[in-house]
């Protein structure tokens, strides 16, 4: 009785995340339109990874609808040497897109947070780009845990 | 959207040359445009798209936003202040409304 009643709940919060995201039946974003999304922003350059980029996301967000993002790119930030954009991703949202940030030398430091939807446990992305056409890219896994039923 | 009040936090006494973490906050809902509503009908998308922060009319930082940012966007950012003064920054949303909001800075001593 009680086992039902919990799946029950469970699968009612389910459908409310799915409602809410309008994820059923439809296609989500991957890894390669994150890849496509890359070469676009970069230009085709080479990606290093991490390198002067952290990004730091939670490990476990136990609600989606608001998961805490942010990086800082270790820069001097000069006008010959500075972060242009940094772009933020999330492979498994119904559009990977997240958020492009945009730098100039008098930013000082190239950091900037914010809090972003997750439509289920999936890997967030963050690429930066210099301005001499450097890139860096940072992936971190964040478990969803949507209405607290496990993701 | 009417209410789309802003909260912008600055540090109040700033030295030259230092760098500087500002915090800020607008109410929006930020309808993604991926939901439906009760007749299954998809309701439009409806968010602020891009920030921007000029300091003395330079623009020092933007953003552009996508629908996966969350409701009631929140956005830190850091800027060198060099000199005594003002801070532009601007919210553009789906319909081209932009709220703006600004704020002086002045130098310690």
């Amino acid at each position: 009785m009680n086992n039902s009643r919990r799946a029950l709940l469970c699968s009612t919060a389910a459908a409310a995340a799915t409602a809410f995201f309008g994820v059923s039946g439809r296609v989500l974003a991957s890894m390669e339109d994150v890849d496509k999304m890359i070469a676009e922003f970069g230009g085709g350059a080479v990606v290093e990874e991490a390198g002067p980029l952290q990004l730091t996301t939670p490990e476990i967000a136990e609600n989606g609808n608001s998961v805490p993002v942010s990086f800082v790119v270790d820069s001097p930030m000069t006008d010959d040497e500075y972060v242009v954009s940094v772009m933020i991703m999330a492979s498994d949202n119904p559009s990977p897109d997240v958020a492009t940030f945009h730098f100039t030398p008098a930013s000082g430091l190239a950091k900037a947070s914010t809090r972003m939807r997750l439509a289920r446990t999936q890997d967030v992305v963050a690429v930066a780009k210099t301005n001499s056409g450097q890139l860096f890219k940072v992936s971190n896994n964040v478990k969803v845990t949507i209405g607290g039923c496990g993701g | 959207m009417a209410g789309k009040k802003p909260r912008v936090k600055i540090p109040k006494s700033v030295a030259a040359g230092d760098i500087i973490t500002i915090k800020t906050l607008i109410s929006h809902k930020m309808e993604s445009g991926q939901r439906k509503d009760k007749e299954g009908n998809a309701i439009p998308r409806d968010i602020i798209n891009h920030f921007e922060a000029a300091y003395n009319g330079q623009v020092v930082f933007s953003v552009d936003i996508d629908p996966a940012v969350s409701a009631n966007p929140y956005i830190e950012f850091a800027t060198r202040i060099d000199e005594a003064g003002t801070f532009t920054m601007k919210w553009t949303d789906d319909a081209g409304e932009v709220t703006e909001h600004t704020q002086d800075v002045s130098l310690k001593g």
